[in-house]
């Protein structure tokens, strides 16, 4: 039986919402009845069908799969409030992917913009591509990020990823841009490639799990060469992701603390290899 | 019954409900994990006097530790919640935390929940740090050799605690000796601790006493010293009397124990000086857990 899938069929001028397309919000509903739902496109509304092509079989209960393919950067909010189920997305996706993410899987063969995984509490999102500004954010006027799951990016991450983290994991292959971990409260984010100016800037608790230097900022106050044990417990739970961070073994670590300008406890760990 | 020219007495052990719950403790090697385990273990014989029954379980390679080093499974048994709680974190604390490089992680699934890093953290003075990992909270506090690592709860789980039996031989040393291989078998059994030094008790108690301030004393009916001058269970031959007490997790685990214990002791026959096994019960009315001997060795195929 073929699942459910949607097929992007035109270049969008204008970004669209698809909070509704989810494997909760779409179980026991027929292909007509997807088709004729509306997807929020700035001021006016599509019907699905008008802005994807629609295969499959529909979906009987919210823990199946919903496929989207060639997707582009103007559908937002992909995989929004999800608590169970999976997306396997091919191509780009805009911004707020995972949107209040609440369980389930979401993996996005391609890029997203900006906000993936903003106020995340439970569940798996992978990007194999690169991502946007505020990765695991929190949504305006909230005053706290992610709050628990797991983000997996293979590519780069842009400026802010983490700001404001509550709890949960973050995972970057390649580079993170600045205010890595800006204003985080607690959780860890883990990046194997460079990150930029003000790592850790504002952070009050949590972790920067880091393999190539960072440019430490002044407030951060380096606390030597140590061999932590906690991070063979923290590499287990790595061990069950495809990432090279499945690799990493060492726990020996220089180790920064700070922000000293917030009196923050948090850390940033530099593995020694 | 008699098994190889041992005989096994037609009585039972008398066994209570109690709380328990395992801890793993983990160290650079296997050395410095039992010396936390020993301390942790340490005083901790009977609740009568202890607060806690306490013991190593097992050895644990560091395949089957959390942290990937070595370590050892300690099971903690009392009467109560509340007690069983406050000992842990008693022992935890002046034991575990001060052992260099010791780590303690939960041994036990249950819902309920008890404190075992949780407050400990405090130590920290507001250094420490916690880290949730696949749902579990650990505890990362600051100390002199690095970093004490705590998951923050282990589980509690019902226990029965009281399993026993006595073994009856010809002189003091005949008696020792059957016990000391007996408890060698008997380690090997999981979920099961022999809380006394070394395994073994040479006083066991009844209830009660002459004296108003005692609610136990000798049980003088196997004291082989007053055979002719109390209601000895001994019979002329009988010069020095062992005890065996189990705590474990369930019935099962107990009378296996016992099963594997008496087993052993049979094993070596007449020529080792043990002539008969026995069990300590208070009449039935006070345990509600109730181990035949004879039951339990005929479940084993005597």
């Amino acid at each position: 039986m073929s699942t459910l899938t949607f097929r992007l069929k035109k270049d969008l001028a204008h970004s669209i919402n698809c909070a509704a397309l989810t494997p909760e919000n779409l179980a026991g509903k027929s292909i007509p009845d997807i088709a004729s739902l509306m997807l929020s496109n700035g001021r006016s509304e599509l019907r699905v069908d008008a802005v994807f092509e629609i295969s499959g079989q529909p979906i009987t209960h919210g823990l199946q799969t919903i496929h989207f393919k060639d997707s582009s950067c103007k559908l937002d909010y992909l995989g929004a409030h999800i608590t169970s189920g999976s997306l396997d997305i091919t191509g780009d996706v805009g911004a707020y992917l995972g949107f209040n993410l609440n369980g389930g899987t979401i993996h996005c063969h391609g890029n997203s913009s900006a906000f993936a995984a903003c106020n995340m509490v439970k569940g798996l999102l992978m990007i194999d591509g690169n991502t946007g500004e505020f990765l695991g954010g929190g949504s305006a006027g909230q005053r706290k990020g992610m709050r628990g799951g797991t983000v997996l990016v293979k590519g780069n991450a842009g400026d802010r990823a983490g700001d404001q983290m509550r709890r949960g994991l973050i995972l970057i292959e390649g580079n993170a841009g600045d205010y890595c971990g800006s204003r985080m409260i607690a959780g860890t984010i883990g990046v194997m490639g460079n990150v930029g100016m003000y790592a850790g800037f504002n952070m009050k608790h949590g972790t920067l799990l880091l393999l190539k230097k960072p440019a430490v900022h002044a407030t951060m106050q380096d606390c030597g060469m140590h061999t932590l044990p906690f991070l063979s417990l923290l590499y287990q739970s790595f061990s069950k992701l495809d990432s090279q961070f499945s690799r990493l073994h060492s726990q020996r670590v220089q180790r920064w603390v700070g922000d000293a300008a917030c009196n923050g406890n948090g850390e940033i760990l530099l593995i020694s290899a | 019954m008699i098994i190889n020219n041992i005989q096994i007495d037609d009585t039972f052990a008398e066994a209570f409900n109690m709380r328990a719950t395992r801890v793993i403790l983990t160290a650079q090697n296997l050395k410095w994990a039992y010396h936390a385990a020993n301390a942790m273990t340490g005083f901790a014989t009977s609740v009568i006097g202890c607060g806690v029954e306490a013991g190593i379980e097992d050895e644990l390679s560091e395949t089957e530790t959390p942290d990937g080093r070595p370590g050892v499974s300690v099971l903690l048994f009392a009467m109560g919640s509340k007690v069983l709680m406050q000992q842990l974190e008693t022992r935890m604390g002046q034991c575990v935390l001060t052992c260099p490089t010791a780590a303690a992680f939960a041994g036990i699934n249950s819902e309920d929940q008890i404190n075992l890093g949780k407050n400990l953290r405090f130590f920290g003075d507001g250094f420490q740090t916690s880290k949730l990992i696949t749902d579990k909270r650990y505890w990362r506090v600051p100390v002199m050799d690095g970093e004490f690592l705590c998951e923050e709860t282990t589980g509690m789980v019902r226990a029965i605690g009281g399993g026993n039996f006595l073994i009856l031989a010809t002189s003091q040393s005949s008696a020792l000796a059957a016990a000391e291989v007996a408890i060698e078998a008997m380690k090997k059994i999981p979920n099961v601790i022999m809380p006394f030094p070394g395994g073994v008790v040479r006083s066991g108690s009844k209830v009660g006493s002459k004296y108003k301030t005692m609610f136990a004393s000798t049980n003088d009916a196997f004291c082989p010293t007053l055979k002719g001058v109390t209601n000895s269970e001994l019979s002329a031959e009988i010069e020095s009397v062992m005890e065996i007490v189990i705590d474990g997790l369930c019935f099962d685990d107990i009378a296996s124990a016992m099963r594997v214990g008496i087993t052993t002791i049979c094993q070596l026959g007449e020529s080792s000086g043990v002539k008969r096994i026995s069990a300590g019960n208070y009449g039935g009315k006070l345990g509600p857990h109730h181990f035949k001997l004879q039951e339990i060795m005929q479940a084993g195929g005597a």
